[in-house]
């Protein structure tokens, strides 16, 4: 007899990640503002301070360069922590210690030390939260060698590169959508981890590959859906990780499709679209019909006015009108 | 501009005096001694290899604070942890380095503690309880800090201490910590050297207000002590430290002491931050090295000769260890992207 599916929304998946990974391990413990009895502004984290205690899921002080920085000296010195740092648009705040110290302690000490620290924060904009709470840092943080990154997109693959993320001995930069928190998906009861570096085909096709990261992966199936009642067929491919790349998938749907788009919602400038797209347009080169193409956020400060804020992300219709001109269809 | 030609009196703090030297502890003076020939001979050679084009890049010498570093570290047990700053060869010497696997870091060679990756600024020995040292100025606050939580999370009785020059107070991190260090009281010291220069600056024209007052907003008990005094340094450590064990939280030591060199070893025309009488006066009548000698020699705990001996042996030990890191050869080209991932 089968069990029915169950569904988690995205919150509930990463908490239950954090959940399971602190119940495994004695040395996890969450640090942050407002994640003990407010469980977060977005409740991700409601419940887990009365089943692990103040002492693991510690409230700090509004000082996101000293408890980060205090992450990192707790991580070397044999514990597990994850600091939550609650809109990405903080991370510029955290800098020094995420990518001076967290990213680099393994490599200048010639590996004699280690730094097992997950650093969970946000992303996305439409929330009408003004430009320094809607920005999309992720390409900042892939662009430093020694730290990981992860951007998952559905519920599934929160918990199961979460819970990666907690045992891996390196620092990552855990990336969620504030905007699909409330985002149901099958999440299976039974203990699972997804490895980093491994794309996930999330719609098979054979006209178009659209390379989506977290936010813009429901962006891209969306748009799919609708290319498909025109007759185009395409392939939606979510990297989960933008360090480590999963450079050969893209190569290889590209090859196969020859034309690609890489839609990510930090912005286009020097943004992880641009890395992605020039992986597959050195690696499918002679395959390819149509130049591949970058959407990203515009390149503006996220404006507070929805009227503005939505002109400046990447939508189905944005993406649709994109994929049919690239496959020669008005 | 007053304060640049302040005198070596005008701001020593009240003296107090290390209690004499006890027959008793003769034996751990001397080794005392030795920890701060050491580390003054090991600045010797570290400058010579610049001069003589032989170390690769800059280095930031220690000379002149080595009582600080001795004092604290001898009031601390292996497994305690440090955190060092850009000027660390004192303080990784004095938590148990060894000069030669010191020289073929600062050379750039495998053998060195960081197999050549991290070079002067960012020696680490995590078996001698070194977190590494640090070029971010105030950059290992939030590390040493975190340190002493995980001790703590742990329940292990380590301490952690934070060597820090007066220039990281400056820096906000380190007020972010000493806040959430109070709070919690975690079992870290603060210990701020007070070498009156932030790089080329005298701090006089950097810092508002008192620096202990700074701690004793957040609740931390803080001292200002004569850094150029071992024993004083080595006596007052020891009371933060037990008081750190015991949980009652953390503490702030500010040492007063005096940079002999520039700020870096290339820094060698200084006379539009400081005058050549200033550096004078500190080498002739605050020397760390000498106060302590006198002191033992002038107690009868000691002879002139043996402290003669020790000086002739760690010379000879530090010569070694410099060539041991002139000799040794440089990391293998495959090594360049190893060690980036765990």
């Amino acid at each position: 007899m089968s069990t029915p599916e169950r569904e988690l929304t995205f919150a509930e998946a990463v908490r239950e990640a954090l959940a399971e990974e602190m119940r495994r391990d004695p040395n996890v413990f969450i640090m942050g503002e407002d994640v003990a009895e407010a469980g977060t502004p977005f409740k991700v984290l409601s419940g887990l301070v009365e089943e692990f205690g103040k002492e693991r899921v510690m409230d700090t002080p509004i000082s996101e360069p000293g408890f980060t920085g205090m992450g990192v000296g707790a991580a070397i010195t044999g514990m597990r922590p994850v600091i939550d740092i609650m809109f990405g648009d903080f991370l510029t705040l955290t800098m020094d210690q995420i990518v001076n110290q967290a990213a680099k302690i393994h490599y200048m000490s010639g590996g004699k030390m280690k730094a097992p620290i997950v650093f969970r924060t946000t992303m996305g904009a439409t929330r009408r939260s003004g430009a320094q709470h809607s920005q999309s840092l992720q390409a900042w943080v892939s662009h430093v060698p020694g730290l990981k990154v992860v951007i998952p997109s559905t519920p599934y693959d929160a918990k199961g590169l979460l819970k990666t993320a907690i045992r891996d001995d390196n620092p990552v930069v855990f990336i969620e959508d504030k905007m699909i928190f409330k985002m149901k998906g099958p999440v299976p009861a039974e203990e699972y981890t997804i490895p980093f570096g491994v794309a996930d085909i999330k719609r098979k096709g054979d006209d178009i590959t659209l390379v989506a990261t977290s936010s813009m992966v429901q962006i891209a199936l969306g748009a799919a859906e609708k290319l498909s009642q025109i007759g185009i067929s395409a392939e939606v491919i979510d990297p989960r990780t933008t360090s480590p790349l999963d450079k050969q998938a893209f190569i290889e749907s590209a090859k196969k499709t020859s034309r690609a788009i890489v839609i990510d919602e930090g912005y286009e400038a020097y943004g992880v679209t641009a890395e992605i797209a020039s992986v597959i347009a050195h690696g499918a080169f002679y395959y390819l019909d149509a130049p591949v193409t970058r959407m990203g956020a515009m390149d503006v400060p996220i404006p507070f006015s929805p009227a503005l804020e939505d002109l400046t992300v990447p939508t189905e219709e944005t993406v649709f009108q994109m994929a049919k001109m690239l496959c020669g269809k008005t | 501009m007053t304060n640049k030609t302040e005198s070596v009196t005008k701001r020593s703090p009240e003296r107090v005096e290390g209690s004499k030297p006890d027959a008793m502890d003769i034996e751990k003076w001397l080794h005392v001694y030795e920890q701060m020939v050491k580390i003054r001979e090991f600045e010797e050679k570290a400058n010579e290899l610049y001069l003589r084009a032989i170390m690769p890049g800059l280095t930031h010498l220690y000379s002149g604070q080595e009582a600080v570093a001795v004092g604290v570290c001898e009031a601390l047990r292996r497994e305690d942890y440090i955190t060092s700053t850009h000027r660390g060869h004192g303080h990784c010497l004095a938590k148990g380095a060894s000069v030669d696997l010191m020289f073929a870091e600062l050379l750039g060679k495998e053998a060195g503690y960081c197999r050549g990756k991290g070079g002067s600024m960012h020696i680490a020995d995590p078996a001698s309880g070194n977190l590494g040292a640090n070029a971010i100025v105030g950059g290992s606050a939030g590390i040493a800090t975190g340190a002493a939580l995980s001790a703590k999370k742990r329940g292990s009785d380590q301490v952690a201490v934070c060597f820090f020059g007066e220039g990281a107070l400056g820096q906000g991190i380190l007020y972010e910590v000493m806040n959430m260090a109070s709070l919690w009281k975690l079992p870290v010291i603060y210990v701020c050297e007070n070498n009156l220069y932030n790089e080329y600056t005298h701090y006089s024209e950097a810092l508002a207000g008192e620096v202990t007052a700074r701690a004793k907003a957040f609740g931390i008990h803080a001292e200002t002590i004569d850094g150029q005094d071992v024993q004083l340094v080595y006596e007052t450590t020891k009371r933060l430290v037990e008081r750190a064990r015991r949980g009652e939280g953390p503490a702030f030591l500010e040492c007063l002491t005096y940079r002999y060199y520039g700020h870096h070893v290339g820094d060698i025309s200084r006379t539009y931050y400081r005058s050549k009488e200033e550096e004078q006066e500190w080498r002739n009548t605050r020397d760390p090295l000498k106060l302590l000698a006198d002191k033992l020699v002038e107690g009868k705990l000691t002879d002139q000769s043996v402290l003669d001996r020790i000086q002739v042996d760690v010379k000879s030990e530090v010569e070694k260890g410099m060539q041991f890191g002139i000799d040794a050869p440089y990391p293998a080209q495959s090594e360049v992207n190893q060690h980036v991932y765990a």
